[in-house]
């Protein structure tokens, strides 16, 4: 295996982007940064991979259109994927495993806000069974949050505070489209939107972009200090029907975990969690015990850009590798209804079987 | 004013899909109002069957006839409901284990606030009375809810073959914006304008204008107004009739390189034999009249021969 190492991250989070869903404009800076942290120029970059979706831009071939942000003529070496950006980054770190590339830049991009978001994600469920009745992403969130109530895996409270401490770490997050905590007590008087879920227990609708550059051994030691060393990636998903899964567990979320080499000894899990239920899902199923620290950027109940949120995760725990104040982090991203599909992206500040 | 110019588009239409033996023999059983579970290798039933194992990956291929009884398993209220669903008024989703069944199926209960359902309740299915095989022939209610019909039975369609197909209509409604830079290449257009931008770097003029320029990755910022006179470059007779046809064929669609630009415009040929169109020949915009003009390229109703000799190949050869 190659060392491969996370040495860039810009993103942008925001309630409404007023602008078109090719988000071209909105990438032309972010990539800028991307550029600006490695002092590289688009020549430096060996592999260029994206995440986004036809059905949240309402068109086809809608990345095609992103990429002139790349600056694609002459013809770069370019690949996409209908999926988070997490998705497009494990591409990305394959593609530099073959040898092939040294270096990889990776984004994702999505306006939600140009749909109905919770009604668009229909379009991921089983086609038979399952779209035609049109069970948004909300209502499928709340009938697994309250499979874990039942089974006194959970109760209200502990979804509340979930999401304070959540809103509360956002307030030091500039990208965050929502943040404030107040209490459990004052969350739980709040009214039900889709019980037993609140609107602060799922992810704003949330529209924006991020970029991840991802690069092996020298390279990636020109650019940072601290590189954020990928000592594991793997990604695995549980079945399309949700009666054949339970899903007060994640399967998924423990197998990639395993095949990422566990979680033993990170500090900080930065996770993709748009409900607040899932974020105990996940902290279970990732093994994640003690003084772990879960998501200090707020994450997605502070702002969940669809297609780059996942990313962000990963970008958010590798700052951390950089700035000295963690030396094994955790980012983890999700797709799909009910953590149907999970990624973990494991980080160290030294490289595999090397000293620190 | 809005920084972009946006609009409300709706895209719709409809997936046809065969269903296969497994989900086949199920849609079957729904029109013929009869739930079908299939079992699974560890010798649960699952309702709808999968088309294959989740454990074993094997085909399902045992199937069980069931009644239309189950529990509910879990549920929630949706307060706000969205288009397309069961119900266009606050109903609740559930997991449903059927009676018999062990595994639970998301489905619909109609009941009309959240305090009268709960998990553990039983609940029935209300049959539609026009049933296609379709996991929309049915809804669940409460079981204690008295049905004013009795169960239908047997097929409600003009036949009793096997549903071998579903059709899943697709309609999704987006808020459409335009980039700034096209945003104002469209309200150039209701001026009478033809707006284009040069990139700062290799100084192309790109008409429409892009977000960035694929070359270079940069904003095309400097703003270029461009002539409405220019040069096919390329173009092509349609002799084919489609849905949504304006003019009768054959007519010829073309790529216009204006004066000035750097990328040709997609645009018709009009007020000349469609045979006689040729790349190279000097076309100029017609307009609709000024009262007819909004914030769109059909502002131009087409382009029309200028009556000047040919372009040079050589003047357009790099734009082809
Ligand atoms: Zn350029």
């Amino acid at each position: 295996m190659r060392d491969v190492a996370v040495v860039g991250f810009a993103q942008r989070q925001m309630k409404d982007f007023d602008g078109s869903p090719s988000m071209a404009e909105l990438l032309v800076p972010i990539l800028a940064e991307c550029y600006d942290q490695t002092g590289w120029s688009k020549k430096d970059i060996g592999f260029w991979c994206s995440g986004s979706s036809d059905y949240l831009a309402g068109r086809s071939f809608s990345f095609v259109s992103a990429i002139d942000a790349i600056g694609v003529l002459p013809p770069v070496n370019e690949s996409h994927v209908e999926m988070d950006a997490a998705w497009a980054l494990y591409e990305a770190w394959i593609k530099i495993q073959t040898g092939e590339v040294d270096t990889a830049l990776v984004f994702g991009f999505g306006k939600a806000s140009a749909g109905v978001l919770r009604r668009t994600l229909s379009m991921q469920l089983d086609p038979y069974t399952m779209t035609p009745l049109w069970p948004d992403t909300v209502s499928l969130a709340a009938l697994q949050a309250r499979l874990g109530l039942d089974a006194g895996l959970w109760d209200e409270a502990a979804l509340a505070e979930v999401v304070n401490r959540s809103l509360t770490d956002a307030e030091k997050n500039e990208y965050a489209v929502r943040a404030g905590g107040s209490s459990v007590s004052e969350l739980l008087a709040r009214p039900m939107f889709a019980d037993p879920l609140r609107k602060h227990d799922c992810a704003p609708v949330t529209d924006g972009a991020a970029a991840i550059v991802l690069a092996a051994g020298d390279r990636a030691r020109d650019v940072r200090e601290r590189p954020a060393w990928i000592s594991g990636i793997a990604h695995s998903s549980d079945g399309l029907h949700l009666g054949t899964r339970d899903l007060t567990v994640s399967g998924s979320a423990e197998r990639a975990a395993a095949a990422a080499g566990g979680t033993a000894g990170v500090q900080v899990a930065e996770l993709h969690a748009p409900f607040s239920h899932q974020e105990l899902v996940l902290r279970s199923a990732l093994g994640l015990v003690g003084d772990v620290q879960v998501s200090p950027s707020g994450g997605a109940l502070a702002a969940n850009p669809m297609f780059s949120a996942g990313a962000v995760r990963i970008g958010e725990a590798a700052k951390r590798i950089w700035d000295g104040s963690a030396d094994k982090v955790l980012g983890h991203a999700t797709s799909g209804p009910a953590l149907q599909q999970n990624l973990v992206c494991v980080m160290e500040a030294a490289e595999n079987g090397r000293a620190k | 004013m809005s920084r972009t110019l946006q609009a409300p588009v709706t895209v719709a239409f409809d997936y046809t899909r065969s269903t296969g033996p497994v989900l086949g023999r199920f849609f079957t059983g729904l029109r013929d109002a009869t739930v079908v579970g299939g079992r699974l290798s560890d010798g649960r039933v699952a309702v709808p069957p999968p088309e294959y194992d989740p454990i074993s990956h094997q085909a399902v291929t045992e199937f069980v006839e069931l009644p239309d009884t189950g529990t509910v398993t879990s549920w929630t209220w949706v307060s706000e409901p969205v288009a397309g669903q069961p119900f266009d008024r606050p109903f609740a989703y559930a997991l449903i284990t059927i009676d018999g069944a062990d595994v639970p199926w998301l489905h619909a209960v109609d009941v009309s606030s959240s305090e009268e359902i709960e998990t553990g309740m039983k609940v029935r299915v209300k049959w539609a009375e026009e049933r296609t095989g379709a996991v929309t022939d049915l809804t669940f209610v409460p079981d204690s809810v008295g049905l004013d019909t009795p169960p239908p039975s047997g097929s409600s369609g003009s036949t009793s073959d096997p549903v071998s197909r579903i059709v899943t209509p697709v309609s999704l409604d987006y808020q459409y914006a335009a980039s700034p830079e096209e945003s104002s290449f469209f309200r150039g257009l209701a001026e009478g304008r033809i707006l284009g931008q040069r990139c700062p770097k290799c100084q192309k003029v790109y008409v429409p204008p892009r977000g960035a320029c694929p070359t270079d990755g940069v904003p095309t910022a400097e703003e270029i107004e461009l002539s409405h006179v220019g040069t096919v470059t390329t173009f092509c007779v349609v002799n084919v009739p489609f849905l949504g046809q304006k003019i009768k064929p054959p007519y010829v669609s073309a790529y216009v390189l204006l004066d000035g630009a750097d990328i040709a415009l997609q645009h018709l040929i009009l007020d000349i034999p469609a045979d006689e169109v040729r790349m190279g020949m000097r076309v100029k915009a017609v307009w609709k009249p000024r009262d007819e003009w909004v914030t769109s390229i059909e502002n131009i109703s087409h382009f029309a021969p200028t009556d000047e000799p040919d372009a040079d190949f050589d003047s357009y050869k790099h734009h082809l």
